[in-house]
C-alpha cells in the first residue's frame, strides 16, 4: 500500500492507515495479482464500474537531472517537476489540475501516458501498477489512455491526411479495427466530433483551429480509451470556439463512459468541465477537493489568490470582489523553497513554514465538521476565504 | 461617433492645442490584403476615437482585424501585401496617412508606442536589456551611451524589475515571462508618449502575473495620463480596465459601449453570444452556450451582415442589407451615450 506523501511520518506507527484516514481521496490501491504478460492484459480488459478509482497515483515524483561537463557528465542538481503527488482518478469523472506555467502539471501527464519515466512513485491503473510495465502490457494500457494536445497547428502531422491522422492509431493496434473497416470507422470518428465525414481526404491546414482541435479529439478516442488525458485542450481557441469544444467534450464523456484528466490553466474553464480539482504548485498538490469546495470555500492561500487574479467578465463583480495580487514570480523547480514552497510568495508565512513541510490533509482547524472548507489543503494556516464572491 | 461623455474625474489632455481634438481618431478605416486566393478584407470601415487618459478596448476574436488596426495606426503595416484604400487615422487632428515618412518616425515610438504580444519573440535574443532599451533614447533624443543606460536603469525601476542595476545587462532568456512583459511596457513608456496601443500584452502570462501587469499598466496610464487602446480576446480582461469596448467581428465594428452597460445589456447577437459562451468562475452551468459555426474567412465575407450564419436573430433583411452603427437608444427613445449597434434587430436585442 502507498502512502500519500512522503512526509506523513506524524504517526510513525499504522503510516499507512493514519493516511488513508486522513485524506479519504487517496483511497487504497487493491493490488492484482498477475504475473504472466496475458493475466496482466485479463485485468487490463476487464471494466471499472463507475465512482470506482481507475486510475491511483501515488508518491509520483519526476526529477530531470541538471549536469555538467562534456565528457564526464556529473549531476549538480535536478529539476524538481513533480515531487511526491497523490491523487485518485474514478471512472466517469473529470479531474482539473490547474497551476501557473512550471508547476509540474504538463509533466504529470506526459508520466501517466508513460512518455517519461518517473523517477519514483506508481501509478496504478485497475492495479496494475503502469510504471513498471513494458512490452505487450504497456501497449494495452495505452490503448486505453490517450491524450488530446494543446496546440492543434502543431500536433498534427501537415503531410497527412485527417484521415490517416486518425486511422494512424489503427496502425499501431490492429486488434482495434480490421483493415477493411478502418475508413469507414474514421468516418464514423469525424462524424462523432461534428466534422463531416467527407473531409477524410483533406489536410489540417484546410482547418480552423476548433476544427483541428476535433480531429485531436478524434484520434484520441479511436481506440475506444477509458481515460483522457486533455494537456490544454482549449487554450490555443477563440471564446466562441472553446465553447463548442468544451461542449463536445462534454458529450464524448457521457457518450463513451470516459474519465478526464483536464490540465488547464484557465480556472473558469476547469470549474466549468470538472468534478474535482486539483491545484498545483511547484511540483507539489497544494489542494485538492470537489468544485465547491475548491472554488467557493478554498482554504489554502495560494489557491485564494489564483481564484482572485482570474478576471471576471463583469465590471459591477469586479468591484465588490477583493483581489490578491501576488509579488514576484514562481521560484525555480531546480531550488523550491524549504519547508513550504508557496511561502517565499505567500502573505500568511511565518518561521515554521520555512522549516516544516505541510501535508496534503485536511486542516487541524476543519477536521471532523462536516463543512465543504473540509478538504485537504496543504498549508499549516489553513483558513477559509470566500474570494470568488458568490453572492 | 462613438466619443463618450468624458466623466467628471478625467484630467484635461496634457498638451492638447484643443480641448475638442481627440488624441486619435481613425475614420472609415478599410485594409485588404491582395493574396493568391484573392483580396483579403481584413478591416472594412472601423471608427473610433481615443482621448487623453481613456481606455479604449478592442474585443474580438482572431481574424476579426482587431490586430491589423493597431498595425495600420502605428505604420507598420507590410505594404505590399497590406493595403489602405480609404480611411483616415487622425493623430490630434492630422490625418498619419498622408503624412510623409519622416513625419511619421516622429510620431512612432515618441508620441504613439506599442505594446507586443509576445515578449520573447518582439525582443532582440542577442542584445542585453538594457541596450534595447537604451535605445529608444540613442535613436530619438540622440543620448550618449552612458546617458542611455542610466535612462534604461530608471525605466526599468520603474516598472518595477528588481535589482535594475544589476541586470541591465541580462538577456531576454533571463529574464521570466512577467518581466520580459515588463520590459516592453518599459520599452513602449521610455519616451512618455501620449498614447499605447497593447496588442494582447498579457495574453500568454499566468493569471497571477496577468494581474501584475494589468495593475501596473493601468498605474502608468494614469501616472502619465495616457490614452490606450487594449486589444484583446479575452472578456474578463477587459472588463477590469477598459473605459469603452468596441466589439469587432470580420472587420467592422458591431458594438460601441461603456463597459458597465455593455456586459449588462449587450445589444448585438454576437455579443450576446460571446458573454454567453464564457464559462464563469461564479457559476457552474450543465452546458455552454455556443455560437455555432466558424468565423467566416476574409476573403469571402458573407453579404449583408457578416454574422447572419451564425446569428439566430437572422433574417432575409440581414442577408442583403449591411447594418451600420446605429445609435442605441431606451425604449422611451433617450439617446444612450456612446453605445451603438450594427444589428438591424438591435432593439430586440438590447429590450428582449
Amino acid at each position: 500500500m502507498a502512502e500519500s506523501t512522503s512526509e506523513s511520518g506524524k504517526k510513525s506507527g499504522k503510516k499507512d492507515e493514519a493516511v488513508a484516514a486522513a485524506t479519504p481521496n487517496v483511497t487504497e490501491v487493491v493490488h492484482t495479482d498477475a504475473s504472466t504478460t496475458a493475466e496482466v492484459e485479463a485485468v487490463l480488459d476487464a471494466p471499472v464500474e463507475r465512482g470506482e478509482p481507475i486510475l491511483q497515483v501515488r508518491n509520483l515524483v519526476k526529477h530531470f537531472p541538471l549536469t555538467q561537463g562534456i565528457l564526464f557528465r556529473r549531476q549538480v542538481g535536478a529539476v524538481k517537476a513533480v515531487d511526491g503527488i497523490s491523487f485518485d482518478l474514478y471512472q466517469g469523472e473529470t479531474l482539473g489540475i490547474v497551476g501557473e506555467s512550471g508547476c509540474g502539471k504538463s509533466t504529470v501527464a506526459k508520466l501517466l501516458m508513460t512518455l517519461e519515466t518517473a523517477t519514483s512513485g506508481e501509478v496504478f491503473y485497475k492495479g496494475q501498477d503502469i510504471t513498471k510495465l513494458s512490452g505487450r502490457a504497456l501497449k494495452a494500457v495505452r490503448r486505453n489512455i490517450q491524450m488530446v494536445f494543446q496546440d492543434p497547428y502543431t500536433s498534427l502531422n501537415p503531410r497527412m491526411t485527417v484521415g490517416d491522422i486518425i486511422g494512424e492509431p489503427y496502425e499501431i493496434h490492429p486488434e482495434v479495427a480490421p483493415k477493411g473497416d478502418r475508413r469507414r470507422k474514421v468516418q464514423e470518428l469525424l462524424d462523432v466530433v461534428g466534422l463531416n465525414p467527407e473531409y477524410i481526404n483533406r489536410y489540417p491546414h484546410q482547418f480552423s483551429g476548433g476544427q483541428r482541435q476535433r480531429i485531436g479529439i478524434a484520434r484520441g478516442l479511436a481506440l475506444n480509451p477509458e481515460i483522457i488525458i486533455c494537456d490544454e485542450p482549449v487554450s490555443a481557441l477563440d471564446v466562441s470556439v472553446q465553447a463548442q469544444v468544451i461542449n463536445l467534450m462534454g458529450k464524448l464523456q457521457d457518450e463513451f463512459n470516459l474519465s478526464y484528466l483536464f490540465i488547464a490553466h484557465d480556472l473558469s474553464i476547469v470549474r466549468h468541465i470538472s468534478d474535482r480539482v486539483g491545484v498545483m504548485y511547484l511540483g507539489k498538490m497544494a489542494e485538492i477537493g470537489t468544485d465547491t469546495e475548491i472554488y467557493e470555500h478554498p482554504t489554502h492561500p495560494y489557491t485564494q489568490a489564483l481564484l482572485s487574479a482570474v478576471p471576471v467578465p463583469d465590471p459591477d463583480a469586479r468591484e465588490r470582489r477583493e483581489r490578491i495580487i501576488l509579488t514576484g514570480d514562481v521560484p525555480s523547480p531546480a531550488n523550491p523553497p524549504s519547508g513550504c514552497r508557496f511561502r517565499t510568495r505567500c502573505w500568511k508565512a511565518e518561521d515554521r513554514c520555512a522549516e516544516e513541510v505541510p501535508l496534503l490533509a485536511i486542516p487541524e482547524v476543519f477536521a471532523g465538521k462536516k463543512t465543504p472548507a473540509a478538504h485537504e489543503s496543504a498549508c499549516h494556516f489553513a483558513e477559509e476565504k470566500d474570494v470568488v464572491g458568490v453572492a | 461617433m462613438t466619443t463618450l461623455e468624458k466623466t467628471a474625474n478625467v484630467p484635461e489632455p496634457r498638451s492638447a492645442d484643443d480641448a475638442s481634438t481627440p488624441l486619435l481618431e481613425v475614420r472609415d478605416l478599410h485594409v485588404e490584403f491582395h493574396t493568391r486566393e484573392g483580396v483579403a478584407k481584413a478591416v472594412n470601415g472601423v471608427n473610433y476615437t481615443v482621448d487623453a487618459g481613456e481606455t479604449l478596448a478592442v474585443l474580438g476574436e482572431s481574424g476579426s482585424g482587431k490586430s491589423v488596426t493597431a498595425q495600420a495606426i502605428m505604420g507598420i503595416l507590410d505594404m505590399p501585401p497590406g493595403k489602405i484604400p480609404q480611411g483616415q487615422i487622425l493623430y490630434r487632428g492630422q490625418d498619419m496617412l498622408t503624412m510623409s515618412g519622416e513625419e511619421r518616425r516622429q510620431i512612432r515610438g515618441r508620441k504613439i508606442a506599442m505594446i507586443f504580444q509576445d515578449a520573447l519573440s518582439s525582443l532582440n535574443p542577442v542584445l542585453s536589456v538594457g541596450y534595447q532599451l537604451g535605445e529608444m533614447y540613442r535613436v530619438h533624443q540622440g543620448l550618449s551611451k552612458k546617458d542611455a543606460k542610466a535612462k534604461a536603469i530608471e525605466l526599468m525601476d520603474r516598472v518595477r524589475i528588481p535589482a535594475a542595476k544589476e541586470r541591465v545587462g541580462d538577456y531576454p532568456h533571463q529574464f521570466s515571462g512577467g518581466m520580459r512583459q515588463r520590459i516592453m511596457i518599459a520599452m513602449a513608456l521610455a519616451l512618455e508618449p501620449d498614447l499605447i496601443i497593447a496588442d494582447e500584452p498579457t495574453t500568454a502570462l499566468d493569471v497571477t502575473v496577468q494581474a501584475q501587469v494589468m495593475d501596473l499598466l493601468a498605474e502608468l496610464q494614469r501616472e502619465f495620463n495616457m490614452g490606450l487602446i487594449l486589444i484583446t480576446h479575452d472578456l474578463g480582461v477587459v472588463a477590469d480596465v477598459a473605459d469603452k469596448i468596441a466589439v469587432m467581428y470580420a472587420g467592422r465594428i458591431v458594438e460601441t459601449a461603456p463597459v458597465h452597460e455593455l456586459y449588462k445589456r449587450p445589444a448585438h447577437p454576437y455579443t450576446r453570444g460571446l458573454l454567453d459562451s464564457i464559462p464563469r468562475l461564479d457559476q457552474k452551468g450543465q452546458e455552454l452556450f455556443a455560437i455555432k459555426g466558424l468565423p467566416p474567412n476574409l476573403t469571402r465575407i458573407p453579404s449583408g451582415c457578416a454574422f447572419n450564419p451564425r446569428c439566430v436573430k437572422a433574417q432575409d433583411v440581414c442577408r442583403t442589407d449591411v447594418p451600420q452603427l446605429h445609435q442605441v437608444t431606451e425604449p422611451d427613445g433617450a439617446a444612450l451615450p456612446g453605445r451603438g449597434s450594427a444589428c438591424h434587430f438591435w432593439k430586440e436585442t438590447i429590450h428582449g
